[in-house]
């Protein structure tokens, strides 16, 4: 690959992604001293935590009594016990300071009359293990994502991190099971570049565009999975896709939890709040996976609103419009333009639609990227580490809570910071970069940009995301999943007949498409092949021909290889941690989930 | 020399026209800008006739839908399509907005014209270099400057105080407002321009910042605020309804303030 040459850079730290969890990540590392660099497709502010709304979970107990144990009984039960308890410890134990520490750098939270920090009730958040609903989750109005991303943006820019901005990372440099770095293509001249670092770092959060109807931005093409597929390395609990209540009708565009945390509530055809039905004790504010089946029972009993009868209403306009205008005037706006509805007359029109991805690269909850080798289920990947979205800690297990990712984002980004200050010398040698490592990544990315066959990438992607909606959705069965499995593999087989349009090199977004087709396909693939291989019912993985949770056979994390050239996935386990962190608090045994 | 017309290479000619397909129920022109660094010509307007019943309701949707079926060529910035990200703020029939949360309905006119925002360098297409535009926003220093030692918890701020964020902290940085301002066409090496400055603002109004004295000295300078001249073409156009004139007239006032 003559054709092209590299420009050379060294890093102790490389981070992918500046999203929540990449700047924190970013930032703990260079006030550890450490040269940090933070390589990102989009500027920062345009990340998609920019569109978290509802807020940050922590046990701060500004509107009444909150503990942390609560918090993590809360966790532990969202995820179906297929979280692990150790981690789950580390990251409600560190909520509170993480949020303090958000605070110190001026994110702008709303307030309570005394100056505190405003919390507000979310999803399966509880008082005393499940007595009552508690407002936990920390709110700038329904900005708390903007507020944030800004936030931690700003403190970047005051440390000494070094950004990559519009700079697509191509694939990980490799050798021999150990990360050294990543190549990457800079999007304004048409540069490619090589960053060799002691550590990666992914923080390039979730695959939300696998699906045809997501409340995830364009981005979110899952870029760091789809790298770790390539470099031979297993994703994990890939099954579990969240699909988020209340996407609007049509647009998929989120209306926050915290809608319904403010007191907004779900009505079927009859105008009947039928949550009262599904989850007595918390109704509405039942975790997502249970709110989203209830929604398609609803629906598919012919209790649906509309001309079709296929969605669902949430209704504000019995809320005081003075709390709309202050804690809700986002999704007031954003209902007004995408669904034409003014909140304080008229009901919103929603939909389940895909949110979020608790599966991702496994890591430990330092932060370190782990694999089964040798019988060990927590082999470390030298210099590699994953966090945020892209990474399965596993705190969110089968389903996670809303506003727990948010605090995954920070608490984790700055565990990462942490673990690379302890562990890393800054300027360490680090070897050469090689460029038979590197050859690999040249000649696909040569190959796709003179793809010369028939199919569009728009044409192909579209197939892939019809696949992944119609047979992998809030409920599945044996049937389906094998249609999705059969349908991806031809979506697969086709890539060989691709066609890219633009040979260009600076901003060629016909070719930087198609690179994130190729990694959406293969976690589209493994999210289909473990759904199927999974023949139980939990959290988000709802198998109407297994119905039930099996603990007996699988209280287990699903690990899942991709051979791309062949197309074939590979599958295997690893346990679910039975231990916390610290004697502080025990093991929270597994019992049925009933809200 | 006042140059009066646009330099040579930067005329725009007439590019190519995308017909709409066989069966297309109902057509809308777009005339989108085109420029493509890595050839020869100067920019060019191509033509593209959309079947908008294909599409959604957003000019976004209807660059997706070129991009997808027409012209997978055309190169613009697109990711949350719901207004709060500020990728996609383009020039849209004359008025610089977000092309995510702009109705192609509500351009009037036969044809919905489609230029990158206007007086900045072009990259490619619709895709503005923003590089000055960060660079300012980094040089107002948009961090929390403390010199009190951190309490255990939260600063306390009373929600009266926290109100005084309000209409400043919600900026996604679309740049729709600076590159709307003829001052900032003008002098954008030395003006910061209605963005840059709206944060200023927003550091400025926070309770909890312990640097109002350094923030406005660093202000205070003939260029970097005060060519502000109320125009008020960034009131007009921010897609997220915001005052960033409001804004800067205020910083004017607590200038005022401090020296009396």
């Amino acid at each position: 690959m003559s054709a092209y040459s590299f420009t050379d850079h060294r890093f102790d730290v490389v981070v992918v992604g500046a999203g929540g969890s990449g700047l924190r990540a970013a930032l703990g590392c260079a006030a550890a001293g450490l040269r940090t660099a933070c390589i990102s497709k989009v500027f920062p502010t345009r990340s998609h935590t920019v569109a978290a709304q509802g807020g940050i979970s922590a046990s701060l107990g500004n509107m009444g009594q909150d503990d942390w144990r609560w918090h993590m009984y809360d966790t532990v039960k969202g995820s179906d016990w297929l979280g692990d308890q150790d981690a789950i410890e580390y990251l409600v134990r560190n909520a509170p300071d993480a949020v303090y520490e958000l605070e110190h750098w001026g994110v702008p939270f709303s307030r309570t009359p005394e100056g505190k920090i405003y919390q507000r009730a979310f999803g399966g958040m509880t008082r005393n293990f499940g007595e009552a609903p508690i407002q936990r989750t920390c709110a700038a109005a329904d900005r708390t994502g903007h507020a944030m991303l800004h936030t931690m943006y700003g403190q970047a820019l005051s440390k000494s991190v070094e950004f990559f901005i519009e700079y697509f990372a191509l694939d990980l440099i490799m050798d021999d099971g150990v990360c050294r770095g990543v190549s990457a293509w800079k999007l304004d001249d048409g540069s490619l570049h090589r960053f060799s670092a002691q550590t990666v770092v992914l923080a390039t959060g979730g695959y939300g565009r696998a699906y045809f109807s997501c409340t995830s931005a364009h981005t979110c093409t899952g870029d760091g999975g789809g790298m770790a597929l390539r470099a031979g390395l297993a994703l994990q609990d890939m099954e579990f896709v969240q699909f988020h209540p209340t996407g609007i009708y049509g647009a998929g565009c989120l209306i926050t939890e915290g809608a319904r945390g403010e007191g907004g509530y779900l009505t079927n055809s009859e105008g009947e709040r039928f949550m009262e039905r599904y989850a007595p004790s918390v109704k509405d504010l039942a975790p997502r996976d249970m709110v989203s089946r209830a929604m398609t029972i609803e629906i598919r009993e012919g209790r649906g609103v509309g001309p079709n009868k296929d969605h669902i209403f949430l209704h504000l306009d019995h809320l005081d419009p003075k709390v709309l205008h202050e804690r809700l005037p986002g999704i007031s706006e954003t209902a007004k333009i995408f669904a034409g509805v003014d909140v304080t007359r008229e009901p919103i029109p929603v939909l389940p639609t895909v949110h979020y991805n608790m599966g991702g690269i496994p890591t430990n909850y330092h932060g370190e990227v782990v694999t089964l080798a040798k019988g060990d289920p927590d082999a470390v990947i030298p210099g590699l580490m994953a966090v945020g979205e892209a990474a399965c800690v596993s705190v969110h297990g089968s389903n996670r809570l809303g506003s727990n990712s948010l605090i995954d984002l920070v608490v984790f980004g700055r565990a990462v910071g942490l673990h690379c200050g302890e562990v890393l010398k800054a300027g360490a040698r680090q070897p050469e970069v090689n460029d038979a490592w590197t050859e690999p990544h040249l000649s696909r990315f040569d190959r796709l940009r003179h793809s010369s066959g028939a199919v569009p990438t728009a044409a192909l992607r579209l197939e892939m995301q019809r696949a992944a909606q119609e047979d992998a959705a809030v409920f599945r069965t044996g049937e389906t999943l094998r249609s999705g499995v059969q349908r991806l593999a031809a979506v697969h087989a086709k890539r060989k007949d691709l066609k890219v349009v633009d040979r260009g090199m600076i901003w060629n977004t016909d070719l930087m498409e198609t690179l994130e087709f190729e990694n959406l396909i293969g976690q589209a693939i493994v999210t289909v092949e473990g759904a199927l291989n999974r023949q139980e019912s939990r959290g988000a993985h709802a198998r109407e021909d297994f119905a039930e949770r099996d603990d007996k056979t699988w209280m287990k994390h699903t690990l899942a290889w991709f051979d791309d050239a062949s197309g074939t996935v590979r599958i295997d386990y690893r346990p679910v941690h039975s231990y916390t962190m610290t004697n502080d608090i025990a093991y929270i045994p597994p019992k049925a989930r009933v809200y | 020399m006042v140059e009066l017309t646009l330099p040579k290479n930067s005329k725009v000619g007439k590019g190519r026209h995308y017909p709409a397909p066989d069966g297309a129920e109902k057509v809308r022109r777009f005339k989108v800008y085109r420029w493509d660094p890595e050839g020869q010509g100067n920019p060019v307007w191509d033509t593209y006739d959309v079947d908008v019943s294909a599409c959604g309701p957003m000019v976004l949707d209807a660059l997706l839908h070129i991009k997808n079926v027409m012209d997978p060529t055309l190169a613009f910035r697109r990711s949350c399509r719901e207004g709060v990200c500020g990728s996609c703020a383009m020039n849209i029939g004359g008025r610089n907005t977000l092309a995510c949360t702009h109705g192609w309905e509500e351009v009037s006119g036969a044809e919905v014209t489609i230029s990158p925002l206007p007086h900045m360098p072009v990259i490619k297409d619709l895709i503005p270099d923003l590089t000055l535009f960060y660079a300012q926003y980094e040089s107002i220093e948009p961090w929390l400057h403390t010199v009190t030692p951190e309490p255990q918890k939260e600063w306390r701020q009373s929600e009266e105080d926290r109100q005084k964020l309000d209409g400043l902290y919600e900026c996604i940085l679309c740049a729709c407002c600076s590159t709307s301002c003829p001052s900032y066409w003008w002098n954008q090496e030395k003006y910061l321009g209605p963005a840059a400055l709206l944060q200023a603002k927003r550091w400025l109004a926070d309770s909890r910042d312990e640097a109002t004295g350094e923030r406005l000295d660093a202000l205070e300078d003939p260029f970097k605020l005060y060519r502000c001249h109320t125009i008020m073409n960034c009131a007009q156009v921010c897609p997220k309804g915001l005052n960033p004139a409001k804004a800067i007239s205020e910083i004017k006032v607590m200038l005022v303030d401090r020296t009396i």
